[in-house]
C-alpha cells in the first residue's frame, strides 16, 4: 500500500492530495499546523490553516493567500481527505489529518496534553501512522502542574514587587507570553510586555481571547510609574539594551529546558520555570497509546532515543530528519520549547 | 534536609553574589551546629567517603524508573549530571520525611558498612522520602565531587557575614585536615587559635595576570623573580614534623620524600611559600620531569632518581613559631635569605634568585628568557607588600610569557558536561600531514558563549557521523590554538602531547588549506620540548 505522506526535501508531501504540511521550502499549497515561524514560513503560493490560527499568521505573514478550516471539519484535496484537530500548542495550533483510501496519517504539529487555560486542548486522534514531535522526548522532562507553576509566578512576582525589583519574565511572543499573561495573578502590579508580545496579544485580544490588561513598553516609558511590574518579554530582548530601563530587576525564563540545571545556569538568569508548550515524557508517550498507531514516525528533537524506546515498546517506529535538528535550547529561534 | 535544599535552591536559582551570600549568611545563622560544619566542610571540598559505585546508582535509578539502562544513558548524556540525571527520572517520592542534613550525611556512613542488598535497600528508602532537590542533593553526597556553584570563597564570606568575623582568619582557619568527624562548629569556627593544629597551611597568596605595566610606578618599589613552572606549595615545619600543602590544599607530603630531611635544617615555626621543581644540576628541569612524579602516591627509585626534587623558596610566611604575613615583602624577603643560607647547599631547598632590573625595558628583556630557564615567565611584587590570603589585585602581578601558538583545524566535536550540556564546547583538532589531517590535541574553553552556540548549531547541521557522543564534523573551520609546553608522546597519533591547550581564537579569516603541519609541531617539540 503507498504511503499517505512522503517526507521529502521540501517537507511533508502527500502525493494523492498534492499539498504540503508545514513545508520549509516555497509550495504551491501549504497545510500549516500552527503559525509559529519553523512551521508557517513564507514564500507558498497557497496556505490552509485553523480559523483561530489565520489571525496570527496574517500579522506575521503579512498578505497571504490564506483559506481557513474549523477543527473537525473535512474537506477534499485531491484524492485525500483533510481535517485539524486541536493540538493544545498555541491557540489555534491543530494537528492534521490525511485519509487516503481509508489509511489515516496524523501529524501532530507542535502539541502538548495538558489545558492551558487558553489553547484549545488536545485531542488524540485515532490513526494508523502518527507522526509526531518529540522535542522533550527523554525521561528526564516532567512538568511541573499548572497551580503549582502558577504559583511559583506568582510568589517570584510578588517578592521581587516587594524588594522594588521589576520582574521580567522571558517567555515566546505567540502563545508561551499569553498562556502565562492569563494565568497569573494581576493584582500583585501592573503587566507591562514588550513589543514582539503586545503585537501576539492584539491579535488574540481582536479573534475574542481574554487577556489581562497590559501596557506595551515605548520608549519614553518610565518605570517609576509601574512600581511592581511584571515585565513579559521574548527572551531575546532580554539581553540587550532594551533592559536598562527597568532598573534594578530580577529576571526569569519560563521553558520546558528550564528542568536542566545546566541551562539554567547557562542562561544566567535568576529564575527558571518549567514550563513549555511542548508535551512532556510522559505527555508524548500517551498521546502516541491513544492514536492507536502502530507506525510512528519521530521527529523534531531526541529522535534516535526517542526512536528506540518506541521500537521496545513494540512500535513500527521511524525517524524523520528534517533540515532544522531540534529546536534547542540554545536556539535563538522565537518560537523553541 | 528541607532548610539545606531551600539554601541550595536560592543559591543555585541566582547569578547575584549578595544574594547567595545573603542565603548562606541566613543558613549559618539558623541551622544547627552539626548542619553548619557540614555545609562549611562540603563546600571546601569535604564529603563523606564514597560507599557506592556510580555503575550500581545507574542502574538502580533506571530500576526504579522503569527504564532500559541504554536510555538513563541517553538521558545523563544530556543531563550532564549523574546526581541530577537520577533526581529528574525517579518516579515522585511516595513520602516525605524531613531530616538534617547531618541525619543523612550519618545516614550515607551506615550504608557504606551495610552490604550491597541492604545498601540498596536503603538507598532505594531513602530516594522514596525525598522531594526533587533533595534527592539530588542527597545523591550528589553519594557520587562525591559536591561542586554546585558556591566557591568555599564565597562560602567563607558568607560565615564572616553571620559571625562577625574577618574572612581572612575565617579562611586561615578552613585550612587544613580537619573533618566534621575531627572537630565541632565551635572548635573550628568560634575557638580563637588557629595555631592548634599543626599541619594547618596558610591561605596562598594568588596573582592576576599583568594589565598594564605603565600603571605600576617606579620600579623602585618592585621586586621581580622567575615564575616557576612546578607545582605551588608550602612547607611548612612545626612539632619537629614536615608538611608540604599543594595550592588546592592538597596534603603532598609523601609524594615528596626528598623534604623529609628538612626538619633537620629548619626550625620549628617555619613556613615557606614557593614552588616545587624537578631540579638537576643547579637547573630547573622541564615540566615534563614533574609530571612523571604528580598523581603518584609511592614514587619509584628510579623515578626519584631522574626527577629528583627541591622547593624554591619565594617568600617566609612564618618565622620562629611567629605569622609575618602582615610585614612588608621586602622584609620577609631579607628573612628568608638568612634563614636559607643556613641550609646546606645539598638539601632540597632553593632560594627563589630574585631578577634585578633597573628599568621595566630591562625586565622586559629578561622575561625573554623565561622559555630557555623553563620558567613560565616572571612574579611581580610590590616591596612593600604583605602577603594576603587568596586572589588580589595590586601589589603582586604574574607577567607570564605568551604562549606557544598553532592554527588547527576542528575535526570533532563533542557536548559539554554540567553548565555546558548539550551545547558542543569540546573539539578535536587536527594539523596537516601531507593531504591528511591529523589529530593531536582536544581543547575545551577559549571561546564565548555566543561562539560556542554558534559553533553547536553548525554542528548539528553538520555532522558526517556519530561514534557515541562524538560528532565528526567536515573540516571547514580553523581555530588558534594556544598551549603552555608540548612533549614527545609515543601514545599519540601526532607523537605529541600539548600543555594547557585552550582556544585562543576562532580564525574565521583562515581558510582550512593555511592550517599548520605536523612538522610545524615537531620542529616546535625541538625547540621547546
Amino acid at each position: 500500500m503507498a504511503d499517505v505522506l512522503k517526507f521529502t526535501d521540501e517537507g511533508i508531501y502527500c502525493p494523492a492530495g498534492d499539498f504540503y504540511i508545514d513545508p520549509w521550502k516555497p509550495v504551491d499549497r501549504a497545510l500549516i499546523t500552527h503559525g509559529h515561524a519553523d512551521h508557517a514560513r513564507d514564500g507558498m503560493n497557497r496556505y490552509l490553516a485553523t480559523e483561530a490560527a489565520a489571525p496570527v499568521m496574517r500579522h506575521r505573514l503579512g498578505d497571504i493567500a490564506l483559506d481557513t478550516i474549523r477543527y473537525g471539519e473535512t474537506i477534499r484535496i485531491g484524492g485525500a481527505e483533510v481535517s485539524f484537530h486541536p493540538a493544545g500548542h498555541v491557540p489555534g495550533s491543530a494537528q492534521i489529518k490525511v485519509r487516503v483510501k481509508g489509511q489515516d496519517w496524523v501529524v501532530s504539529g507542535d502539541y502538548k496534553v495538558v489545558a492551558d487555560g487558553l489553547s484549545e486542548p488536545f485531542e488524540p486522534v485515532r490513526c494508523h501512522a502518527f507522526i509526531t514531535e518529540c522535542t522533550f522526548g527523554l525521561p528526564i522532562f516532567k512538568w511541573t502542574p499548572q497551580d503549582v507553576l502558577t504559583q511559583q509566578i506568582d510568589d517570584w512576582w510578588a517578592s521581587c514587587a516587594a524588594e522594588g525589583r521589576t520582574a521580567v519574565l522571558g517567555a515566546y511572543s505567540l502563545g508561551k507570553a499569553q498562556r502565562l499573561l492569563t494565568t497569573v495573578n494581576a493584582d500583585i502590579g501592573p503587566i507591562l510586555t514588550h513589543g514582539a508580545v503586545e503585537g501576539t496579544n492584539g491579535v488574540l485580544r481582536a479573534q475574542g481571547l481574554a487577556l489581562p490588561d497590559t501596557t506595551y513598553v515605548t520608549q519614553d516609558l518610565k518605570i517609576k510609574d509601574y512600581p511592581g511590574a511584571l515585565v513579559v518579554a521574548p527572551p531575546g530582548a532580554m539581553a540587550g539594551p532594551w533592559m536598562r530601563k527597568f532598573g534594578q530587576t530580577s529576571t526569569a525564563f519560563a521553558s520546558g529546558w528550564m528542568a536542566l540545571r545546566g541551562v539554567r545556569r547557562r542562561r544566567a538568569a535568576d529564575r527558571g520555570f518549567i514550563v513549555s508548550d511542548h508535551a512532556d515524557w510522559a505527555g508524548l508517550n500517551w498521546a502516541i497509546k491513544e492514536t492507536g498507531a502502530e507506525k510512528i514516525f519521530v521527529t523534531h528533537g531526541y529522535t534516535n532515543s526517542f526512536e528506540r524506546w518506541l521500537r521496545d515498546q513494540g512500535y513500527d517506529a521511524h525517524t524523520v530528519s528534517t533540515a532544522y535538528e531540534g529546536e534547542g535550547f540554545d536556539s535563538t529561534t522565537e518560537d523553541a520549547a | 534536609m528541607k532548610d539545606f535544599a531551600q539554601l541550595f535552591t536560592r543559591v543555585d536559582e541566582s547569578t547575584k553574589t549578595t544574594v547567595k551570600v545573603a542565603a548562606l549568611a541566613d543558613f549559618f545563622a539558623t541551622a544547627d551546629d552539626p548542619d553548619k560544619l557540614w555545609t562549611i566542610a562540603l563546600f571546601t571540598g569535604r564529603r563523606p567517603k564514597r560507599t557506592i559505585t556510580a555503575t550500581r546508582l545507574r542502574e538502580w535509578a533506571a530500576e526504579v524508573a522503569g527504564l532500559p539502562d541504554w536510555l538513563f544513558e541517553d538521558s545523563y548524556s544530556i543531563v550532564g549530571d549523574l546526581a541530577e540525571t537520577i533526581s529528574l527520572v525517579l518516579p515522585p517520592a511516595e513520602s516525605h520525611v524531613d531530616q538534617p542534613l547531618s541525619y543523612w550525611i550519618d545516614e550515607v556512613k551506615r550504608l557504606a558498612t551495610l552490604d550491597e542488598p541492604d545498601r540498596k535497600a536503603g538507598i532505594l528508602a531513602a530516594w522514596d522520602q525525598l522531594e526533587q532537590v533533595e534527592r539530588f542533593l542527597f545523591t550528589k553526597l553519594l557520587t562525591g565531587g559536591f561542586r554546585v556553584g558556591v566557591s568555599a570563597k564565597l562560602m567563607t564570606r558568607a560565615l564572616a557575614k553571620a559571625t562577625g568575623q574577618d574572612e581572612a582568619t575565617l579562611t586561615h582557619k578552613l585550612m587544613g585536615q580537619w573533618t566534621p568527624e575531627t572537630t565541632t562548629f565551635t572548635d573550628l569556627i568560634e575557638a580563637d587559635d588557629p595555631g592548634t593544629d599543626l599541619s594547618r597551611p596558610y591561605p596562598f597568596y594568588l596573582a592576576y595576570g599583568l594589565d598594564d605595566l605603565d600603571d605600576l610606578g617606579d620600579p623602585v618599589d618592585w621586586m621581580a623573580e622567575r615564575k616557576w613552572d612546578g607545582i605551588r606549595g608550602q612547607l611548612i615545619v612545626r612539632g619537629g614534623k614536615h608538611y608540604v600543602w599543594s595550592r588546592g590544599e592538597d596534603l603532598m607530603t609523601d609524594r615528596f620524600p626528598e623534604f623529609a630531611q628538612l626538619p633537620d635544617f629548619l626550625p620549628d615555626g617555619t613556613v615557606i611559600d614557593g614552588e616545587v621543581l624537578a631540579y638537576a644540576d643547579h637547573m630547573p628541569l622541564s615540566f615534563n620531569a614533574l609530571q612523571t612524579r604528580i598523581g603518584r602516591k609511592t614514587v619509584p627509585k628510579k623515578v626519584l632518581k631522574e626527577a629528583p626534587v627541591v622547593l624554591m623558596a619565594y617568600d617566609l610566611l612564618e618565622d620562629q613559631g611567629e605569622d609575618i604575613r602582615s610585614t612588608p615583602m621586602a622584609d620577609r624577603r631579607a628573612r628568608l635569605e638568612d634563614l636559607i643560607a643556613g641550609v646546606p647547599n645539598t638539601a632540597p631547598l632553593k632560594l627563589s634568585p630574585g631578577v634585578a632590573f633597573q628599568t621595566w625595558e630591562a625586565l622586559a628583556a629578561e622575561r625573554e628568557k623565561s622559555r630557555d630557564l623553563n620558567a613560565e615567565g616572571l612574579m611581580l611584587k610590590n616591596k612593600h607588600s604583605p602577603y594576603l590570603a587568596g586572589r588580589k589585585r595590586g601589589d603582586w602581578w604574574k607577567w607570564k610569557v605568551d604562549p606557544l601558538t598553532i592554527d588547527a583545524v576542528m575535526i570533532y566535536a563533542q557536548a559539554g558536561h554540567g553548565r555546558r550540556a548539550n551545547l558542543f564546547t569540546d573539539y578535536t583538532f587536527a594539523v596537516w600531514n601531507g593531504n591528511e589531517l591529523t589529530p593531536f590535541t582536544k581543547a575545551y574553553s577559549g571561546l564565548t558563549d555566543v561562539e560556542f552556540r554558534q559553533i553547536t548549531a553548525w554542528v548539528r547541521k553538520n555532522t558526517l557521523q556519530r561514534f557515541g557522543p562524538v560528532r565528526q564534523v567536515p573540516p571547514e573551520h580553523v581555530f588558534e590554538i594556544a598551549f603552555e609546553g608540548i612533549r614527545a608522546s609515543p601514545r599519540h597519533k601526532s607523537g605529541v602531547a600539548l600543555r594547557f591547550p585552550r582556544m585562543l581564537r576562532w580564525r574565521k579569516d583562515k581558510p582550512v588549506s593555511e592550517a599548520n603541519t605536523l612538522d610545524d609541531l615537531k620542529e616546535m617539540l625541538d625547540l621547546y620540548g
